[in-house]
């Protein structure tokens, strides 16, 4: 267990150095970044005190390398329209995002996971068509179009959820359903797989020829061994959610960190587009390798050796 | 819950029949099949893959798939009707008054929880005993089985566990409420040469001590020689003979048991280098309606009357010996005689 | 006599029918499949005969007649000249339906393309070589994998410049990682078997056995995941657009004119609607198309 537990440290932690040198060389695909921060008509005086001044004149080995160190240290740059540190900024937005990303995530599990046990008790019945056609219909949707439909009818023509802000829990009713759709069909068609193949198991014939009620049978048997990896990919696409809320943010107007990116990026505002990539990228990483944890600790065979 | 019953007779099945429909017509894989089993008597149900005799067993437990259907005149366990109760009733005398052990070890327990979980759970589902108490009689069976350390074990996972132990492991759990009758499926198969004979001599010393009925399936004539009190032949789906062992060893009826048992060396009596048996021609389907006698396609002594009509399990000289052959001795020569009683 | 011995094949004189006519059947009592393909189709010729079906121009803004309802709204502007209304300003929505459905099947089709080559590539040589080669591909996914798609792109498209190439290529370079996964798997299920040992044994070439042996043999796991990030692709071009930095006003994009509908949502809703349905029609047609592929040729791995 310990070993595992090292081995998946160490491949996290290459690659997030990789991330961040990708992340940081980001800059750079604008050809000169001291005249993409000096802005639009700035002369050739103004660009020469940017380089300097964010000393871009240096080798690139040496620009990454303090670039990292200062990231280590918590300091992520300097955002020069808000006029305030990166970090600060980012992590003050962070927490609305984590918040509807839970919710999201809340929404497609509590969604996909019934979904797909039942489809599995009953295969090939009308339920299972149902949510096989829910997980065909969910895959297809654009997020920004379901989001713009949700308020069309339920904040416009019904008048029952309100569209924009996050000042109160109905806020998150509507961006969560948007955010969170897209995960149910992977969750629900994975549920129903590893339900099936687990319900045809040998233990879980013992476990009836045992006299256990269908209940304990299908909860405490099959399901604890079916959900395994449906554990590992919410994790993950919590991860992708994270990363995918720049658009339902932008359209709720949710001021969270999709928002915070979709501003930088309209603003191009380059250290704070930098600094929000990597940190996604660094969470992700860590949402990756809790995924492992999590999945060796529900299964007992990775577990204990 | 019913107080154990007192009554000699563990199991009466008469007349079973299992049908299952499938794309080309109704399976019938278990035809006309009667059982018995008493108090510390064990029965071997014997025949080759496919002759419905794991079918059989799942029929009595009512662990069929959900398409199958059984239907049977009689099916008593103790003296009690335990054919169509209802699931609920059902279930509440599986695990506690009749218990099945799987052909599988491997995979026949949870591996997410501990065997002291899976153990505890089997008691506590049909008695109101406390952690405790299950505690102790998981402890009790599992040095019963042979389990060194039995405490220990509790808290480790199956997966720590080796084919032979998990096999003892499924034996203490199917023993945990003191059951009148226990189905083995083809217990030692997936295991070791060396272990198979373990297991079989611990199968018949619980037996004898719990004073159970046991019903052993199996297609290896071997293992019913070492430890059937009983056996019942079975081929196409129907009983095609039965008595006590020594009955059908010595004095086989049907020509099926006979080409079987030609089929193996036998110490003492099969000379060097006669030829081995064999039965040539292959099994019969069994979609749809079947009349005559289902072996009369590679029957060596097969007449114009076995192919029709229907067959039933007939008398011969010995007392509690029946074949569904009409060439039996002691039978009449007339198809559709009186029913072939229960002895 | 009724007894209904077993049949051996050789003996009943019974015929097999031939592969071909076996797929043929399968295909076409598939239901999924036929109307993937069928909608697909219908949307493909509907790209394709745009300039010669459509009412009017995409480009000719004449704002007189601007935001003009559906034929099937109740107002009385609503003419047969634009039975699909027009938007705000003024331009004929069937026509700018039909021109973006040539930019979401482009985009698509280039971004597939180019995911398809750097993914299985990386997913074959990791498949086959195993070993260091294997490591280091999974620790380059591992890596893709850690970065977010859409906030890449947009961060990419903004400092390069957004136009239908970019888009393509930006695509292109990001969502290769399903191809890397699936083909990598596939190819190492392969690698296992007899027939390219033998291959390797009778000393043929690595590339030769890469073409001959193995190509063959993943070949529908690889139209599969085609069809699946194709659709994943058109849906990213077009949250891009419709966040304003993938293909630019005035084309016809499906995500770019959800989003300049938005505005207009209380009272001209069919202007996010019909766009919206395109994209949902294409993108479910696609996945049934894929899924029904795999189901028609491996049925095995359908979950």
């Amino acid at each position: 267990m310990l070993y595992y537990t090292l081995k998946r440290l160490g491949v996290a932690v290459l690659v997030a150095i990789t991330v961040s040198v990708l992340s940081f060389s980001m800059i750079y695909l604008s050809g000169d970044p001291a005249v993409a921060l000096a802005g639009e008509g700035a002369s050739n005086e103004d660009i020469e005190n940017v380089r300097r001044v964010y000393g871009f004149d240096r080798p690139i080995i040496l620009q990454y390398g303090s670039w990292l160190v200062q990231a280590l240290q918590g300091n992520l740059g300097h955002s020069n329209y808000l006029k305030a540190p990166v970090a600060s900024v980012i992590f003050e937005r962070l927490p609305t995002t984590m918040l509807l990303g839970a919710c999201s995530l809340a929404f497609a599990l509590l969604l996909a996971i019934p979904l797909g046990v039942v489809a599995a008790i009953r295969p090939n019945s009308i339920i299972d068509r149902i949510a096989l056609s829910i997980a065909v219909v969910g895959q297809a949707m654009p997020s920004f179009w379901f989001a713009l439909t949700l308020i069309l009818w339920f904040g416009i023509t019904w008048r029952l959820l309100p569209i924009t802000g996050t000042d109160s829990w109905k806020n998150f009713i509507m961006p969560s359903m948007a955010l969170g759709y897209y995960l149910t069909p992977a969750v629900m068609r994975l549920t129903r797989a590893g339900m099936l193949e687990v319900l045809s198991s040998d233990y879980i014939r013992t476990a009836r020829a045992k006299g256990l009620r269908p209940m304990t049978v299908l909860f405490k048997h099959a399901l604890r061994n079916a959900i395994i990896p449906v554990v590992s990919l919410a994790a993950v696409q919590f991860g992708f959610m994270l990363g995918g809320s720049i658009v339902i943010e932008t359209i709720f107007a949710i001021n969270g960190l999709g928002y915070l990116a979709w501003e930088s990026i309209q603003r191009a505002d380059l250290p704070m587009m930098q600094a929000i990539v990597l940190v996604l990228s660094i969470f992700y990483i860590l949402l990756t390798f809790l995924a492992d944890m999590l999945n060796a600790f529900l299964d007992p065979r990775i577990r204990v050796a | 819950m019913p107080a154990h019953s007192e009554s000699k007779r563990v199991l009466e099945v008469r007349r079973l029949n299992v049908e299952i429909p499938v794309p080309t017509g109704m399976l019938r894989p278990v035809q006309d099949v009667s059982l018995h089993v008493d108090r510390g008597e064990t029965l071997c149900v014997v025949g080759e893959s496919g002759c419905g005799k794991s079918l059989t067993s799942l029929a009595i437990m009512d662990l069929l798939p959900t398409k199958a259907k059984r239907t049977c005149d009689e099916m008593q366990l103790s003296g009690d009707n335990v054919f169509r109760i209802g699931e609920r009733a059902m279930s509440d005398i599986r695990g506690d008054r009749m218990s099945m052990i799987f052909q599988e070890p491997m995979t026949s327990l949870n591996p997410a929880y501990t065997i002291g979980n899976q153990l505890a759970e089997a008691l506590q589902r049909h008695r109101n005993v406390s952690k405790a108490q299950a505690r102790e009689r998981a402890i009790y069976l599992l040095e019963k089985v042979g389990i060194t350390a039995a405490a220990g074990r509790l808290g480790q996972y199956p997966h720590q566990l080796s084919g032979g132990l998990r096999q003892r492991v499924m034996i203490a759990m199917a023993l945990m409420c003191g059951p009148d009758l226990i189905i083995a499926d083809e217990p030692t198969t997936a295991l070791d040469v060396t272990i198979q004979a373990q297991i079989l001599h611990l199968l018949a010393d619980l037996q004898r001590e719990f004073q159970m009925g046991m019903i052993l399936i199996t297609h290896d004539l071997g293992v019913v020689a070492r430890i059937a009190d009983r056996v019942a032949v079975m081929y196409a789906g129907q009983v095609v003979e039965t008595g006590t062992a020594k009955q059908i060893f010595n004095a086989p009826q049907h020509p099926y048991t006979r080409g079987l048992l030609d089929c193996i060396p036998i110490p003492g009596k099969t000379k060097r280098g006669a030829r081995l048996g064999a039965i040539p021609g292959i099994v019969p389907s069994l979609v749809g309606h079947m009349s005559g006698c289902h072996f009369a396609s590679r029957c060596p002594q097969v007449h114009e009357a076995c192919k029709t009509g229907n067959i039933d399990l007939l008398p011969t000289a010995q007392p509690g010996h029946l074949s569904r052959c009409l060439l039996t001795q002691g039978a009449g020569s007339a198809p559709r005689e009186t029913e072939g009683a229960a002895s | 006599m009724t007894i209904d011995t077993a049949k051996a094949p050789a003996e009943t004189g019974h015929q097999e029918p031939s592969p071909g006519t076996m797929m043929r059947k399968r295909v076409f009592s598939h239901w999924g499949f036929m109307i993937g393909a069928f909608v697909l189709i219908a949307i493909f010729l509907m790209a394709l005969l745009a300039p010669y079906i459509s009412p009017g121009d995409p480009f000719d803004q004449v704002l007189s007649r601007k935001l003009i309802p559906p034929i099937w709204s109740d107002s009385v502007k609503a003419t047969w000249d634009h039975p699909l209304g027009t938007d705000h300003l003024g331009r004929d929505y069937m026509t700018r339906l039909f021109y973006g459905a040539r930019i979401s099947l482009l985009i698509g089709f280039g971004a597939m393309l180019i995911s398809g080559i750097i993914g299985t590539t990386l997913g074959v040589l990791a498949g086959y070589y195993g070993g260091r080669v294997d490591m280091v591909v999974n620790f380059i996914i591992t890596t893709r994998l850690s970065m977010p798609v859409v906030l890449v792109a947009l961060a990419v498209v903004s400092i390069v410049g957004s136009s239908l190439t970019v888009v393509v290529w930006v695509l292109g370079l990001l969502i290769w990682d399903r191809f890397a996964v699936v083909m990598r798997s596939a190819t190492q299920q392969v690698r296992a078997l007899d027939f390219v040992t033998s291959a390797q044994a009778l000393g043929c070439s690595t590339p030769r056995i890469l073409l001959t042996e193995v190509m063959p043999n993943i070949t529908n796991h690889l139209i599969v995941i085609a069809t699946l990030e194709m659709a994943h692709a058109i849906l990213l071009e077009a949250a891009l657009s419709f966040l304003g930095l993938g293909v630019q006003p005035p084309e016809p994009s499906w995500g770019l004119m959800i989003s300049e509908a938005k505005g207009m949502i209380f009272f001209d809703p069919w202007l996010i609607t019909i766009p919206g349905l395109a994209l949902f029609a294409l993108v479910l047609s696609i996945n049934l198309l894929g899924d029904g592929i795999r189901d028609v040729t491996a049925p095995e791995n359908r979950n």
